[in-house]
């Protein structure tokens, strides 16, 4: 039969091979996603445009129907160790030539919480969009995010938490940089199972990120807004 | 009558018609809440279950309850805890005018909030599972997650957790060492700890006849 034909990813034209790759990460094959990346970087075409048009795009199409409850997480943490190893190719060449470069964000998983694969998911996903990412891993304490804007000076700060009992911690953070009147020079972006906008409202944070795409859109729209600013 | 774990996940439980106080509980706490009303003689509660699965898409729960509370008559207690639903629904049930169990989620109002709460610094890389979870870990932690077909998804998962915490509700060896086996699965240290039902008694207790 011809559904059990082994597809040969080196014999598909370009536009079948980015399509192929679309589907390969959408069923999570991480070993299929490095040979397509190969290839593509063999056939000449420049690592932005891997990144972009092969994986990026496939994890749209993964994150657009976990949205729509046609995905569940154990499909989407398999795309994403796909994409994952795919971006291991791909990023120390996009170091040596160049890629737009959106802004710089710094993300962490809030104190008390250990769960990170929203986090990650977002991380990834906002590399792959052009941003320059920190991540400070989890149980975040509010000194540390202080020490990372220090240090790090990024356009945005994101934070993540789980739990309804380790939410409230966010604000906790954006009153903190209230006090030392560093609230504004940030962007700052919350996401996490039990928030929402409203939440995101009342502590303070420029906007709730339903899911990473979302995050990236945000990001995207946010800091063109704030380059836009006379006093940026 | 005997209590279908798969039942109390799919579908819930019907209320029996009888008693003043209607309880809308999540299938998960059926066993629990039906041991105190034997044990107590609280004919006045008549227990209804949503699916315990609704767990597993937490933002679901709220439309359930309000439609459950909206569905009963008579005086209602809803029992459930916060439930990963961030607040939404406390602000349902005070909106329809009925209260809840107090606490984050069942882990804790089993253990006794303030206890739980005491613990939490300590305690944050710890997997808790009940009577109720391990009896059905396959059908809310493994298949859900995955596992079983994607073992090496397991450390993404549980790779910051330190322990599984069993909470137990009851003395029963077979279930400890069920529990003990889903804490080798996860590759988590084991702990078991038996809490009774915790804050669930008094409160069902202060509902009064």
């Amino acid at each position: 039969m011809a559904d059990d034909e082994e597809i040969i990813l080196s014999e598909l034209d370009d536009e079948e091979l980015v399509l192929q790759m679309h589907d390969d990460l959408y069923d999570g094959m991480k070993d299929e996603i490095e040979e397509g990346v190969n290839i593509l970087i063999e056939r000449g075409w420049t690592p932005y445009d891997v990144l972009t048009k092969a994986l990026v795009s496939g994890m749209t199409i993964v994150g657009n129907d976990f949205r729509d409850g046609i995905l569940f997480v154990p499909e989407v943490l398999l795309a994403a160790n796909a994409m994952k190893a795919g971006m291991t190719i791909l990023k120390p060449l996009l170091v040596e030539t160049g890629a737009p470069r959106m802004g710089k964000m710094v993300i962490g998983t809030v104190k008390g919480d250990i769960h990170d694969i929203g986090k990650n998911l977002v991380a990834m996903m906002m590399e792959g969009a052009g941003f320059e990412v920190v991540d400070l891993g989890i149980n975040n304490p509010v000194e540390k995010y202080l020490e990372a804007l220090e240090t790090e000076k990024p356009d945005i700060l994101g934070m993540s938490a789980l739990l309804t009992t380790t939410m409230p911690y966010m604000k906790v953070v954006i009153d903190t940089m209230k006090e030392k009147g560093v609230r504004d020079d940030y962007i700052v972006l919350v996401g996490g199972a039990p928030l929402n906008e409203e939440f995101g409202r009342a502590i303070g944070a420029d906007a709730y990120c339903r899911d990473a795409a979302v995050a990236v859109e945000t990001a995207k729209v946010q800091v063109a807004r704030r380059h836009n600013r006379p006093n940026a | 009558m005997g209590l279908d774990d798969r039942r109390l996940s799919d579908e819930g439980l019907a209320p029996e018609g009888r008693g003043r106080i209607r309880l809308i509980a999540c299938g998960a706490l059926a066993h629990e809440i039906l041991a105190l009303k034997r044990a107590n003689g609280w004919d006045h509660l008549d227990l209804q279950c949503l699916p315990a699965k609704l767990h597993l898409r937490p933002e679901k729960i709220v439309e359930a309850v309000e439609a459950a509370v909206r569905a009963a008559e008579g005086p209602v207690f809803v029992v459930y805890a916060d439930c990963g639903t961030g607040g939404a629904l406390e602000r349902t049930c005070r909106d329809l005018g009925v209260e809840m169990v107090e606490g984050p989620h069942c882990y804790s109002f089993f253990e006794g909030n303030a206890a739980f709460a005491a613990r939490a610094d300590e305690e944050f890389t710890a997997f808790y599972l009940t009577d109720f979870l391990v009896r059905q870990f396959e059908a809310f932690v493994w298949r859900p997650m995955g596992l079983d077909r994607h073992p090496e998804l397991r450390d993404m998962y549980f790779g910051h957790y330190t322990k599984l915490v069993y909470q137990a509700q009851t003395e029963d060896p077979a279930l400890d060492a069920k529990a003990e086996d889903c804490a080798r699965r996860l590759g988590l240290a084991y702990e078991r700890r038996f809490t009774g039902y915790g804050d669930l008694a008094p409160r069902l207790a202060a509902l009064g006849r």
